[in-house]
């Protein structure tokens, strides 16, 4: 802003001395007019995309909306067949994967972010950080070939048999944990989905635990406050907003996440218990095993398409909330300084 | 005064708040021990399993039938190369474009504050429906999955994060620059252009290069636009062979050279990633 009003000025001072440079004063404001158009369209475009996503989504959906309306949503069968659709499962499936992941990762999370700000040698805090990010780049179709491949055998064996020898026989806490130990299932797809949203909480936590004045912190030092007493009741209480707003960050990248879950939940539409060890479906599984195979311009395809723009507008939701939450801590940062 | 008795309040509170400390540290501790652990066990897995398929005919050679021996990924491996910077080449102009809006001349005023929060959200937001986008404004249309829709696909991924690079590093540009280049006479568009985005260039170039990293592992937008295909085709306008798309289908079949194969495959594409972040962020870490 400034540097536009002192760029202004400044040419508007050289001109009585300069009158060669007029030929380039008509370059420079048709190129300056030409810049500004073309940045702006560029804007526009990403707002477009936006627009154009839930518009093209909600259009195609139409059908869907039509035969079901709100039914869609609490009904949980899904036959092509007799063509009827109802995406109960599949948003229960996405919804509850999301949920286990969070429950996983955001202690986790939290751990690295409290090691990597207030434990780890200076030396160590850019290696370490960097492979936790390099986690994020990980393709999640490695993901999902290598939860399939390796990581469930191995799930079924020593984590779910023990869990079901154990926690199965405790009352109600216990049909979470029934059916056969197979691997595949919500349990499975929760899992990885922690391992990978573990890198952007994490992440986020930790930008914004560095965020905190150091005199806040020094202070509890000063009082005689353990790491812990300052990380809990300083710079937490300080960062609530930027760590709910990278909760919410993680939860967006779980809901949509797609080749992951697609290899290990199982793909059943089923809903015949709560137990975790079912094989199950969610938004993101379907519409990778289905979409392609469904007929254009049917009633199957639509139905696919409204479980889209439900996980569309889902994860706006969760990461608008994310999004707002996180510049309400950097306005106050930058109100401080 | 300073010698309390062993069972003094005092004293209890003092150890317990020792105790607690000295378990969170560990838990901590713990954590970053998990969450390195399982980069760990991914990568060494994908390298043995996927060192035992690289072979030279994995380059040279088309995707096989289930079950015969030989074949190789070639038709994939080229596929996803031509989407991949074909994708980049049409969504970078667009991003660092929306970039210098955002970092130039929209610090303020709604539409820069809205465009931000959007590409945010675009961002994150799940690939796949940016594939079922795709597949109701071009294959819908067209009536046929093509290459050109999975480019068109993967561009608008690259997009939101070369947006949020570019403003991020002309935002990282000292203001001096920009008075100096206009006291000297310069109009906005040459100050941009030669001074400020030839400043922020290595974090611009970061961005790209995140953002091919991002889009080379692209699996699921790419499900339902450029599909697949077992053949070399050269064609954009007919479905086409890349490596995501290929590991998927291999990977779910109960053939072992196909599995072997879609080992490969991954291993192909996690060093590729990994390489391509490191890279990115050595050049940026240079500038600084």
């Amino acid at each position: 802003m400034e540097a536009t009003l002192g760029g202004e000025q400044a040419r508007e001072r050289a001109q009585p001395d300069a009158p060669a440079p007029k030929r380039f004063r008509k370059d420079d404001r048709f190129g300056d007019t030409v810049f500004m158009v073309l940045t702006t369209g560029a804007a526009l475009v990403t707002l477009a995309l936006l627009v154009g996503i839930i518009v093209s989504l909600l259009f195609g959906a139409v059908p869907s909306i039509r035969e079901f309306g709100l039914a869609f949503f609490y009904t949980a069968e899904w036959d092509p067949v007799k063509e009827r659709f109802g995406g109960l499962v599949m948003i229960y499936g996405t919804l509850i994967t999301s949920f286990i992941a969070l429950l996983i990762a955001v202690p986790v999370s939290f751990g690295i972010a409290l090691f990597l700000t207030e434990l780890s040698p200076g030396w160590l805090r850019r290696p370490l950080g960097t492979a936790i990010e390099l986690l994020a780049a990980v393709p999640s179709i490695v993901y999902g070939m290598w939860g399939l491949l390796v990581f469930e055998p191995i799930f079924s064996d020593y984590i779910q048999s023990p869990l079901q020898n154990t926690l199965g026989h405790v009352p109600v806490l216990g049909a979470l944990f029934q059916g056969p130990p197979i691997g595949i299932g919500i349990l499975c797809a929760s899992i990885i989905l922690a391992i990978m949203i573990i890198p952007f909480i994490a992440s986020v936590m930790r930008d914004v635990f560095e965020v905190t004045p150091p005199l806040l912190k020094e202070s509890a030092y000063a009082l005689g406050a353990t790491t812990w007493e300052v990380v809990w009741k300083v710079v937490l209480p300080y960062t609530k907003a930027g760590v709910v707003g990278g909760i919410m960050l993680g939860l967006g990248r779980a809901l949509g996440e797609t080749m992951a879950i697609t290899f290990v939940i199982g793909n059943v539409n089923q809903l015949n218990s709560i137990s975790l060890f079912d094989a199950a479906n969610s938004i993101t599984s379907a519409l990778a095993n289905e979409f392609a195979e469904a007929n254009p311009g049917s009633l199957h395809e639509a139905s696919l398409i409204q479980l889209g723009l439900i996980l569309f507008l889902i994860t706006f939701i969760v990461l608008a909330v994310s999004k707002v939450l996180l510049t309400k801590l950097e306005k106050r940062e930058g109100g401080r300084t | 005064m300073s010698v309390w008795a062993a069972d003094d309040p005092r004293l209890q509170m003092h150890r317990r708040r020792k105790l607690i400390n000295v378990v969170a540290l560990i838990l901590s501790l713990a954590a970053m021990a998990f969450g390195l652990f399982w980069l760990f066990w991914i990568l060494i897995e994908t390298a043995i399993l996927g060192v035992g398929g690289l072979s030279v005919a994995l380059f040279t050679e088309m995707t096989p039938p289930p079950n015969v021996p030989g074949g190789g990924l070639a038709n994939a491996i080229y596929g996803s190369l031509v989407m991949v910077s074909l994708a980049t080449l049409l969504g970078t102009p667009i991003g660092v474009l929306a970039g210098v809006y955002l970092g130039e001349y929209g610090r303020q005023g709604w539409l820069g504050e809205v465009t931000r929060f959007v590409n945010d959200i675009l961002l994150s937001a799940p690939s796949i429906v940016i594939g079922l986008f795709i597949y109701a404004i071009v294959v819908a249309k067209m009536k046929s999955f093509s290459g050109m829709a999975g480019i068109l696909a993967l561009a608008l991924i690259v997009i939101p994060v070369v947006v949020r690079t570019t403003e991020n590093m002309l935002q990282l540009i000292p203001n001096q620059l920009r008075e100096a280049a206009y006291a000297l006479g310069a109009p906005k568009w040459k100050v941009i252009m030669l001074v400020t985005l030839k400043a922020a260039r290595a974090g611009v170039v970061t961005g790209v290069l995140l953002a091919v990293a991002r889009i080379a592992g692209e699996t699921a937008p790419l499900l339902f636009t450029a599909l697949s295909n077992q053949f070399w085709s050269m064609n954009l306008l007919e479905p086409m062979a890349n490596l995501p798309v290929t590991i998927f289908k291999f990977a779910l079949s109960p053939f072992e050279n196909w599995q072997k194969m879609a080992w490969a495959g991954v291993f192909l594409i996690t060093m590729g990633v990994l390489a391509l972040n490191i890279i990115a962020r050595v050049i940026f870490r240079k500038k600084d």
